[in-house]
Order: structure tokens, then sequence, then C-alpha cells
């Protein structure tokens, strides 16, 4: 078989079945994609021998006859997971030389159905960003160009390297992580599919964390049909994570079935914002059609307090990530600094933290510090839930009469140059404006790649569920997929 | 409200992350565009709305109280910048 690394999961599973193909050849075949990718920087630390282990042991399990949908798998993991003696750094320096002794839930779930880990991938410094530049590592490129230019594009954050490696073909699928919409977003600027499930649905044990009450982790795959297989894997009940829910997880795989007859998919107002491109209008109402062609009923709903969702997020992400990273003190793990005579525990904690963080992180933690600090937290911190209650209520309101699914855009823009925005935290923090809300409201969402912008770049939909129906969102997400039909694939230009 | 230079200071300072004197006006406006951004919450009335504890109505799950693990010393440790004799070591705390 030819371009091994260019099946989806569902065509390697079948052909792994089938003795067409074997593990170790598509794992090798991924490996070699990779070591001709480094201009992405999507893969920061490569575990060939791994691989090579597991693909081995996958094809003698796949022999056996009894093997999972992703054995034999290649995947690759995002840095923010644990992986058992495998450096896991969140993009930050501050996790320099850190090799866990234990491995994350979801990536040990992957790991158990038999899937290959190819390596981790790049991303955001403790997935604060939505570019991939406030990595340690440096960034991530987007394989996408635009028109002849040869300028180098964000692939998206925070999961900009898994983005960016499933989009070149380098793996077959790869884990990410959504706080504010690290899966949906990169997933749109690289012209793939990307699932954040409902909060609960995915345990976090083992990620490493930024906001707990908005962490979700969940698929990047080709298609949906991939993010449905890969999403079955990750998902379930783990007693280690408190906020993981004890409800069965179904094959989502058995519940494509394309049919949306009589489904009621809302448009909300509130999301055509100023100043939004034509593309990004057009492409929208190209997505209504298609869904209302495939016999969906389109209802125009109203999400009142959208508006305040971005800055509700940026209360209540940073308030949890000041808490979450005051872990990072240079005596547990990873990097201490260097202390002068004299220097006592506190110079250790300041100087440890202000090395080892970069600068939008350390932002943002001190922006989460400042909002719950004596005489503001009510002022910000409680108000931010309170509108985030109200967030919450929106989608009830709209999901008790009777809507199965929100269509809205994806994001604002194609991806856009590197180095662009990156002067200006608050103009990034709007790319987030579509996705946020989502997480917000603990809900699913999914971002489904439906057209090109003029340029030739990759634009995506998003489809915004009930709680706990990933399986009904993905079949809606299924029928515009194939509506929509994006065959597209980036130029190799690497 | 708007943050000066020295609240900018007292922030780093409980934050634990040190901040270079000459660095401080310009994280001061920072701060202040991203709290300009998060000002816009004061719009709505939210006097009687309870404020959000878990975005899911669920009840944490409870476990039994059993240890389930331990005697992991040499794993905890592995990772420690500076572990010694069994312990984490750090700068004299005490005097």
């Amino acid at each position: 078989m030819s371009d091994l690394t260019k099946l989806t999961i569902a065509e390697a599973r079948d052909a792994l079945r089938q003795g067409e193909v074997t593990s170790v050849e598509l794992t090798e075949a991924c490996l070699s994609a990779i070591d001709q990718a480094d201009a992405f920087g999507a893969f920061v630390h490569k575990t060939p021998d791994i691989a090579r282990d597991r693909a081995k042991a996958a094809d003698d399990r796949i022999k056996a006859g009894d093997a999972p949908a992703m054995c034999g798998i290649p995947v690759g993991i995002k840095d923010l997971f644990c992986t058992e003696g495998v450096p896991s750094q969140a993009g930050s320096k501050i996790l320099e030389g850190f090799l866990p002794e234990y491995e994350s839930t979801v990536s040990g779930q992957l790991k158990d159905a038999g899937a290959v880990m190819l390596g981790k991938l790049n991303m955001d410094e403790f997935a604060m960003g939505s570019s991939n530049e406030t990595s340690c590592y440096g960034n991530a490129v987007n394989p996408w160009r635009a028109g002849n230019s040869d300028a180098g594009l964000t692939p998206g954050g925070s999961s900009g390297g898994s983005a960016s490696a499933v989009a070149a073909d380098l793996c077959l699928a790869a884990t990410g992580t959504d706080t504010g919409g690290s899966i949906r977003q990169p997933a749109a600027f690289t012209g793939i599919v990307g699932l954040k499930p409902t909060y609960g649905r995915c345990s976090r044990w083992g990620i490493v964390a930024f906001a707990s009450s908005l962490d979700q982790a969940g698929p990047m795959t080709k298609t949906v049909r991939d993010a449905a297989i890969m999403g079955t894997a990750m998902m379930g009940h783990d007693p280690k994570d408190s906020t993981s829910a004890d409800i069965p997880v179904p094959d989502f795989e058995a519940m494509l079935t394309g049919d949306i007859k009589g489904k009621v998919i809302g448009i909300p107002k509130e999301y055509r914002m100023d100043g939004m491109p034509d593309e990004i209008e057009t492409l929208w109402t190209q997505g209504r059609e298609m869904l209302a062609d495939a016999g969906a009923v389109i209802r125009d709903i109203s999400l009142p307090h959208t508006k305040y969702a971005l800055p509700a997020y940026y209360v209540v992400a940073p308030a949890e990530a000041s808490s979450n990273l005051a872990r990072y003190d240079g005596v547990r793990f990873g990097h201490r600094a260097k202390l002068s005579q004299g220097d006592g525990v506190t110079e250790m904690y300041e100087k440890t933290r202000a090395e080892g963080f970069g600068a939008e992180v350390k932002r943002r933690v001190m922006i989460g510090t400042y909002v719950l600090s004596a005489g503001f937290y009510d002022a910000y911190y409680n108000r931010a839930r309170k509108v985030r209650a109200l967030i919450k209520q929106d989608f009830e309101t709209v999901f008790a009469d009777g809507i199965d699914a929100i269509l809205t855009p994806a994001t604002p823009s194609a991806a856009f140059e590197l180095g662009k925005e990156m002067t200006d935290p608050v103009e990034m923090y709007l790319n987030d404006v579509f996705t946020v809300t989502v997480n917000l409201a603990g809900l699913p969402g999914i971002a489904v790649p439906t057209g090109l912008d003029k340029q030739g770049l990759p634009l995506g939909l998003q489809l915004i569920g009930r709680p706990w129906e990933e399986g009904d969102l993905l079949n809606t997400a299924y029928a515009l997929e194939q509506a929509a039909g994006f065959v597209a694939k980036p130029a190799k230009w690497w | 409200m708007s943050i000066d230079k020295d609240t900018a200071a007292k922030v780093a300072k409980l934050a634990r992350i040190k901040v270079e004197p000459e660095e401080l006006d310009a994280l001061a406006v920072e701060f202040n565009a991203i709290l300009g951004f998060i000002e816009q919450l004061n719009e709505l009335d939210v006097e009687d709305v309870a404020p959000m504890t878990s975005v899911t109505p669920m009840r944490l799950k409870r476990r039994a109280d059993v240890v389930t693990d331990g005697n992991q010393q040499e794993k905890v440790l592995s990772n420690a910048p500076d572990a010694r004799e069994g312990f984490f070591a750090v700068p004299k705390v005490v005097e």
C-alpha cells in the first residue's frame, strides 16, 4: 500500500484486520514522515523505540484476532499528557527534565487499546495561547500556506503541534486538550476534525492542569468517523478524577448514520460578530444550507450572554491557573533556579518561577492572583462565576426549547501569520470567541472542515451538542462532513 | 479600577514571580488592558444569580477511606531538583 500515513484510523483499522498492512509498516511510514517534517516543529519529543515496540505488540494482538479499533494505530500525544518515562513538559521550560513515573488515564487507555505513540506534540506553554507561539520549544508551523506566499502560518493553539501533525499526515490522529478552544480552533486552522467532549467525559488525571473546571481532552483526527473511534477509546469513567462522569460511553462510530432528518439546528444570532470576514459569514450560510438539505430544521436562536463569555473566561481560567500552577515551585519536579548566597525559600520560588514560566503564563498567573486576591474576589471572580451560570443557562434554555445542535463558525478568521498577533494579548484572546462559551457551559463541541478561503486556507464550522450526547453530535457532524465534501490537503513544501 | 506600579509589584509578590523593578510599569499597562477587557462584566446585573460551583450538576464521588498505594519514595523523589536522604531539600526555612 502506498501513502500509509494518509490513511484514516478507520481505513488503517480495516487494512490491519484484513492483513493488508502491519502496524510496524504503518509506524515506520509515520516515523519517516516525522523525520522529514522537522520544519513544522510538531513533534518535540520523538519516541521511535516505544513506537516500534508497541507496533510489534499490536501486530501480535491483531493476529490473535482480538484487537480493539485503535490497536496498531500510530498517534501523537500532546505534550500536556504525562507519559511514563517520556518527557512531558506542557511546552514549558519549568518542566524541563521531568520524566513522569505514571501515565495519564487518557494516554493509558489509548496505550491499552494498542495505539502506538510516535512522540509528544508541541503546544502553547501550559495550553495558554491560540497560536502555539508561547511554547518553550518554539513555534509549531501550519502545513498550509496562503496562496503563493511562503510565510509561516500558525496552526492555531494551544494544540498546534497536534493539528499540524495530523494535517500533514505525520500521524493518523493525535490527542488534544481544550480549555477555551484549544482543540477546535487549531483543527479549523488546519482542515481537520477536532472534538471537545462534554466536561467529565475524559479523565483529567495525569494531564497537566491549566483550568480544572474547563479542561477537557479530545481527539484530533482526519475525519468525523475517526473522531468517533478515537473518542470512544479516550473517554470513560476514572475513579482517579472526581469530576469524571460515571456514564457509559457508547460506540460512537455505530451511531454515524448520516441521517439527521428532523433534527433541529439552532443558529445563534449573537455569533454574527461585527467585522466578521464575509468568507466566514458565507461559510456559515453554506453550512446551514447543507444541514437543511440533509433534512434538518434550521431555527434562529438567541444566546444573549455570548458577549460576556470571553471576559468571564479571562477571569475564571487565569484564577484556576494561578492556583494549579502554584505547584511549580522548584521543589518536587522540574526547574529550580540557581540561588545566590543568602537566598531563602521565597527567593527560590520567585526566581524559579520567573525563569521557568514564559511571558503569557506569568501574565495569566498574575491576573489570576489579582482576581482572587482579598478585596477583588467578589468583584471579579464571583462575578465571573455568576456570568458563567448565565451563559450555561442560555444553552439550557435553547436545548429545552427543542434545539438538538447549534451551528456556528469555529474561528473568526483563517490561520494567521506567525508573529502577527503576539503583540496584543487581548487581540489574541478574541480567537476563542466562538469556542469559549462551550467550555464555560461544559458542552461537547466539534470543529469540522467545510471550505477554503480565497487564499486556499481551510475554514471550519463548529457544532455544539447537548451534554453527554457526543454520539448525536458526531452524527450531525458526519452529515455536515458528507455534505461539505472537504478533501483538500496542504501542498507539500517540506 | 486601575493598577499602578505598586499594585503590580504586590501581585507579582503574591504570585511568587520575581519581576525586575524596571519591568513593573509595562506589567501594569498589560494588566490594565486585560482588566479593561474584563470590566465588561460589570454591564450585567448578576445580583440574584448564584455563582456556578460545578459545570455539571453532579455530586462528587466518594471513595472508601483506605490506603490504596504507598511505598513509592523513590518514584516520588525521582524528579526532585534536590533530594537527599529520602527528602526534598530546600534552602533553610526556619532560622
